[in-house]
């Protein structure tokens, strides 16, 4: 059943790209959107144009034909606490080989089986136990399970909010799967509380994740950075200013002077009204009305 | 314009490294940083006494290390460091002037001057397959002639001039099939004997001269034999059979071999043990070692053997040596409940001891593990003679005249893991008499830095200062000081021995050998793992010590058995020690303590079980509480398997033991095998204190570091590419990079690097991490530095959110949020390869950080993180340079004035140590390899205390200056107004 309705599904979207049919569970965040263009726009049998890329990140834009694709499943399996693994759900995803031989996958779909009753007592039990619900998945998905399967867990309470909401990252390396970031949306902190979920349906959300390359380093041209080092040891700091250079020295030589001025100019001042008499009357009384006043300090 | 900017880029560069830059003036060496020099565990040794004013002992040592000691003092002369895979296999004198070492397998050989140890000539010696290598270099040859060196090695027979190092002639053995263990030089021919197979016996006789072969005889042993063969000057070798109870004489007279055979049971009566040919060289003689008995054995010139002696209790043999034509001595040392007997016998008249010392040495040292005999003219003109002895603690003492003349600490060469233990706390009460004297002698030391810094010092005063300065009491104190400067630093050797170190001056406060880690019959091979502390009392830190937990195992497979010791800190008493029922494959301090402050401690085993330690009621309790948070993980680096744990129930053997517990897996992360291989795994410091979850941006913006201790680094390489850098093409190699959540074992980051290739060195800190790789493409040395910031937290920048409390700064952190993370990542050159990294700690987090690199070149290189920023860009903006961000450049500046180590080297580096004071400037830092090293460093300069030389006097003696002109000025103005006011 399931199988007919993901097979429906694929066929159904490559008629209509992006529309998704009504009957999906699985709301998958897109990534690839670029390729989804292309590829819908196009039948399959077009002789391959000639083209040699030699990276395999499905981000990058590419004409899809230079790849052949094939369609893959691989099983989800849970467990229940310490339980064995029983299978839950059903991955379904497009293998595309390279023209260069490299394999990848791209369009994940997932389908989730619903909870039997008996799964459905389990799980209330590891809510009640604030256990672990663990999932597995093949490493390889060509050869399942591979080397080993890749396990992941999550406390059960924390899946449990309003329905049964779960995400999905998936990383993978050509055919193989290297780890699954299995978890609920929200936040579920230490002490986690006790909640039923609402309704037993899950909420899946689903994410192919590759490898991206790392930031190539910066190569500056040996001349430049000759030329700088050679510069940077030759070139003196600029030359400041005069005032930038001595500012230090001109103010305090500054108030030095304006001091000995306003001294002269006293001396001459108080001489003058000592040697003048009556007139300069005023000017003496100012030099008094000061000269007590240091006096009494 | 362009040109200006460039200029302008450029000078503000090298502005901001001038800033950077935290260099030491030349008086300021040794001030606050000590180093220490070692050699190791020392292999052989060969004196040189003759007709020399200074007396020397040439040794090679388990470090790879050939040193001239000084038989005095027991100083190094000179030393070389030979990198860690051209182990030494033999070292000699040649000439009388050159030291000869043949090392790396028996291919290189080497000839260093014996005075100041420059190289004198190197050969490089070619072969075609592994085997014993032996170096034989002829004694008491006249030196006119030219004489020949006999290398045996990679299966091939080399005569090499011993003046030149050129290789006269070549023998290959590699066809014969023959296990070469003898050469035998006489003056015409070489003998080249050894076994073929077990019981074929092959002598081959060589011409001196060219090299052909004259002879070549065999004798087939009717039985096995044990392999071990011991030649007897001059024309003997001694073998035992393989079932040990026949000893067979194989003679060689002239080309003919003949043997003779006897029982060991016809020697001694009781010979039920196993019996070892011991290695001594001893003309006519042979120890046969039997239990801890030496039967010694006369071979006559028949082959006739017969037993001279029996010696109990015998801990070592030396070789013999020749101390005029026909004398020829051999010591041996014996232990008698408690004490040590050190006789010296003559190998031909056996009745009479030259010499018999009782011995007084520190029990802490072990057994005595081997012995080499110098002997020496005495005033009376009689023979006196000289043992130079190598300890099972790796140290290394010379004895004289039945006294240790000096001693080495040469365990310290192999620190295996350091951690450190605050000091005691000063005790209140000091007398009145002592600050008095150091109130004198503070004043003494001020007037003399004052007269310093006035430039008034005569030399003498200067070196007074000097002396003053490195020899401040101060920072050998025994008790804990205000800025947390002083520490004891206690370290684990390979030995198992374990020192305490003061971090002011470097001296050994106490030391150890621990009975778990020591040789026995239950426990042939024990290594210590690790050290840890286990009780820091901070609240009873008056009258309690704090503990140290040492793990070791006896040998070096994860199943053999593992015994844990306590120790007090301060005294260095074994507290405890425990035999455990389990293996330890992974020891995990708990982030919880007990009443009593012990560290909860859960080991896992090698069963998949996990112990809790201490095992006590409380211990479990707290544990029981916490049951459900305890997470760990577990790398498989052959599987290319992450696996993620916790904790499920208690074990169940007969009965229920509430401090075992099983656990589950709860995630794995699988590498491909055929594209990925695990080659380095970090994590972050548990003890790490960060200050600020925030980072404000140039743009006042905020973003949220994305902090957890549950983070582990993890960089594969391609399988090809795993290899040495060069066996790898671009195209095949690959680093890959991910960043993981240990408790949910989320992928949170993942990168590729194309055509890198390991070995990677990294360093977890805070939200960043920094690795160091090679790059093929480009061929260099690369680093790389990758941030991660929390993204969930980044809409946090309203101020009204923060007004209304609408924000999720409060909300606790938990691994099961999904992860919303950015993370940004930059790349850069970087010239040296690197040994080890690390990065400075503080106590509070505030101060930037440096990167401690670990060079080549065996230096320790701090780098600014503010260089390994991923925000760093080509043309900062005006704001981002006020930050601080540096203008981007391809590589990483080396400046020379940021080497911490100074001139000094840490020969054979091997880790670096950081450490916080309580002072935040200020970190502590302890690297260590064949030497030790310790520094203080603050990355951005000590902002938080006047520095170490800081001038009080000058201070004071101004202060009062100010105080005395304003009086006088005072009293001047005065008596000016008084004048003013009569006039």
């Amino acid at each position: 059943m399931t199988l007919f309705r993901s097979i429906l599904a694929v066929t159904l979207f490559l008629t209509f790209f992006i529309t998704l049919s009504p009957a999906f569970q699985s709301d998958e965040l897109l990534l690839d959107d670029e390729e989804f263009g292309l590829e819908g726009g196009r039948p399959q049998s077009r002789p391959s144009p000639n083209i040699a890329t030699t990276t395999t990140t499905p981000t990058r834009k590419r004409i899809p034909d230079s790849a052949s694709d094939s369609k893959i499943q691989f099983t989800l399996e849970h467990a229940f606490g310490d339980s064995d693994f029983s299978e839950a759900g059903n991955f379904s995803a497009r293998l595309k080989t390279w023209s260069h031989g490299a394999q990848t996958l791209t369009k994940l779909r997932f389908s989730r089986d619903a909870f039997t009753a008996v799964e459905k007592n389990k799980f209330q039990e590891l809510l009640k136990g604030d256990d672990f619900y663990r999932i597995r998945l093949p490493s390889n998905v060509l050869s399942p399970p591979g080397r080993e399967y890749i396990v992941s867990s999550v406390k059960a309470r924390c899946l449990a909010g309003d329905g049964l909401e779960e995400h999905f990252v998936i990383h993978t390396e050509g055919v193989n799967i290297l780890a699954v970031n299995y978890g609920a949306p929200g936040a579920c902190p230490y002490p986690r509380q006790l909640k039923l979920p609402a309704k037993w349906s899950f909420k899946s959300h689903t994410l192919l994740k590759n490898t991206e390359q790392a930031p190539r380093t910066p190569i500056f041209t040996e001349e430049v950075l000759g030329g700088e080092g050679i510069e940077g040891e030759l070139i003196k700091p600029p030359e400041r200013s005069f005032w930038a250079k001595y500012w230090m020295y001109v103010i305090p030589l500054g108030l030095i002077v304006m001091n000995a001025v306003t001294q002269a100019m006293n001396m001459p001042e108080e001489q003058a009204g000592g040697q003048g008499g009556a007139p300069q009357q005023p000017g003496t009384a100012v030099q008094r009305g000061t000269n007590p006043g240091v006096r009494r300090r | 314009m362009a040109m200006a900017i460039r200029v302008f880029l450029s000078f503000l560069l090298f502005l901001s490294l001038t800033n950077l830059a935290s260099s030491l003036y030349e008086d300021q060496v040794g001030l606050m940083d000590w180093h220490q020099q070692y050699i190791g565990k020392v292999k052989h040794a060969v004196f040189h006494t003759q007709k020399t004013g200074r007396k020397r002992v040439l040794v090679s040592t388990e470090e790879n290390v050939v040193a001239s000691l000084d038989l005095r003092h027991g100083e190094i002369f000179w030393r070389h460091v030979l990198g860690t895979n051209d182990v030494v296999d033999g070292i000699d004198i040649a000439l009388g002037k050159y030291v000869i070492t043949l090392s790396s397998g028996g291919s290189i050989l080497r000839a260093w001057n014996l005075p100041d140890g420059q190289m004198v000539w190197e050969s490089s010696l070619q072969g075609s397959k592994a085997s014993k290598s032996i170096l034989n270099i002829p004694k008491n040859l006249k030196s006119d002639k030219d004489d020949l060196i006999l290398v045996f090695g990679k299966g091939c027979l080399h005569a090499i001039s011993s003046i030149d190092g050129e290789v006269l002639w070549k023998k290959d053995f590699a066809g014969e099939s023959i296990e070469v263990s003898h050469i035998i030089q006489s003056p015409e021919v070489i003998y080249v004997a050894g076994f073929v197979g077990s019981s074929k016996f092959y002598v081959y006789e060589l011409d001196a001269k060219s090299g052909e072969l004259l002879k070549n005889n065999h004798i087939a042993l009717p039985f096995r034999t044990s392999g071990e063969s011991l030649y007897v000057p001059d024309d003997k070798f001694l073998v035992l059979d393989d079932a040990r109870s026949k000893i067979v004489t194989i003679n060689i007279n002239n080309g003919d071999i003949n043997y003779n055979q006897k029982q060991i049971s016809d020697l001694v009566k009781d010979s039920s043990g196993q019996a070892v040919i011991l290695p001594s060289r001893l003309p006519g003689l042979s120890a046969l070692k039997i239990n801890s008995q030496v039967l010694l054995i006369k071979v006559t010139n028949e082959g006739e053997l017969a037993v001279v002696d029996k010696i109990d209790n015998t801990a070592a043999f030396s070789n013999a040596l020749s101390i005029s034509e026909d004398q020829h001595v051999f010591a041996f040392v014996q232990y008698e409940d408690n004490k040590i007997h050190l006789s010296i016998k003559d190998v031909n008249d056996w009745s009479r001891d030259l010499l018999k010392e009782n011995l007084v040495i520190d029990h802490q040292r072990g057994n005595i593990e081997k012995i080499f005999i110098n002997n020496y003219v005495r005033t009376d003109r009689s023979h006196g003679f000289r043992a130079l002895m190598v300890m099972e603690d790796h140290s290394l003492l010379l004895v004289q005249q039945g006294e240790i003349v000096w001693s080495r600490e040469d365990g310290l060469a192999s620190v295996v893991d350091v951690t450190t233990s605050e000091l005691p706390v000063e005790k209140e009460g000091v007398s009145v008499a002592k600050v008095e004297q150091n109130l004198f002698e503070w004043l003494k030391g001020h007037v003399l830095k004052l007269k310093g810094t006035l430039m008034i010092a005569s030399p003498e005063d200067k070196i007074a200062i000097q002396k003053l300065r490195l020899g401040s009491s101060e920072k050998s104190k025994m008790t804990r000081d205000h800025n947390g400067f002083r520490k004891l630093l206690i370290v684990l050797t390979r030995a198992g021995k374990v020192f305490a170190l003061h971090t002011g001056d470097g001296h050994i406060v106490w030391s150890i050998t621990l009975n778990t880690l020591r040789k026995s019959e239950d426990c042939k091979h024990p290594v210590g793992l690790n050290i840890y502390q286990w009780q820091v009392p901070h609240h009873h830190a008056l009258d309690e010590n704090p503990s140290i937990l040492v793990i070791g195992r006896c040998g070096p497979s994860l199943s053999a058995p593992t015994a844990l010791s306590f120790l007090d800190a301060y005294t260095g008493k074994e507290l405890n020690s425990l035999s455990l029922a389990h293996t330890v494959a992974r020891v995990i301090p708990l982030p919880y303590t007990d009443s009593t402050e012990q560290r909860l401690h859960l080991i896992i085993d090698f069963n998949k079980h996990a112990h809790l330690y201490p095992r006590t009621p409380e211990a479990s309790e707290i544990l029981k509480h916490e049951f459900s948070n305890i997470y760990w993980y577990s790398v498989e680096a052959d599987n290319g398997v992450i696996r993620g744990h916790a904790l499920k129930s208690n074990c169940i053997h007969e009965v229920v033991d509430e401090y075992c517990f099983v656990f589950r897996d709860l995630w794995s992360i699988v590498f491909p095998s055929e594209s990925e291989k695990i080659i380095a795994t970090v994590t972050r410091k548990s003890n790490e204190v960060v200050h600020t979850q925030a980072k404000v941006m140039t743009d006042h913006d905020v973003m949220y570091k994305y902090i957890s201790k549950n983070i582990l680094f993890v960089a594969n390489a391609a399988p090809k590419a795993s290899g040495d850098i060069g066996t790898a093409t671009p195209e095949e190699a690959l680093l890959v990079i991910y960043i993981i959540d240990t408790v949910t074992g989320r992928i949170l980051h993942r990168m590729t690097h194309q055509g890198c290739q390991g070995p990677v060195h990294a360093v977890f800190s805070e939200n960043w991490v920094v690795y160091h790789y090679f790059n093929l493409r480009a061929h260099r040395h690369e680093m790389s530095v990758i941030e991660v910031y929390d993204q969930s937290r980044a809409d946090n920048k309203d101020i009204w959110k923060f007004l209304l409390g609408k924000h999720n700064l409060t909300s606790p952190i938990s691994s099961y949020y999904r992860p919303e993370i950015s993370a940004k990542s930059q790349s850069y050159f970087f010239t040296h390869s690197v040994k080890a990294i690390e990065v400075t700690s503080t106590a509070k987090g505030i101060t930037s950080k440096q990167l401690l690199i670990g060079t080549i070149g065996d230096q320790v290189l701090a780098v600014d993180k503010r260089f390994l920023d991923p925000r760093r860009t080509l043309n900062p903006s005006q704001a981002e340079k006020e930050e601080g961000i540096i203008p981007l450049t391809d590589s990483l500046p080396i400046i020379s004035q940021s080497y911490i180590t100074h001139s000094l080297k840490v020969e054979g580096l091997r880790g670096i140590v950081t450490v916080p004071a309580k002072l935040e400037s200020t970190s502590l830092v302890f690297a260590y390899g064949v030497d030790l090293f310790f520094t203080q460093i603050a990355p951005s300069r000590t902002y938080d205390s006047l520095t170490e030389d800081f001038n009080y006097a000058l201070l004071l003696l101004t202060i009062v200056a100010l105080v005395a002109a304003l009086f006088i000025t005072y009293v001047l103005s005065e008596r000016k107004d008084l004048q003013e006011k009569w006039r």
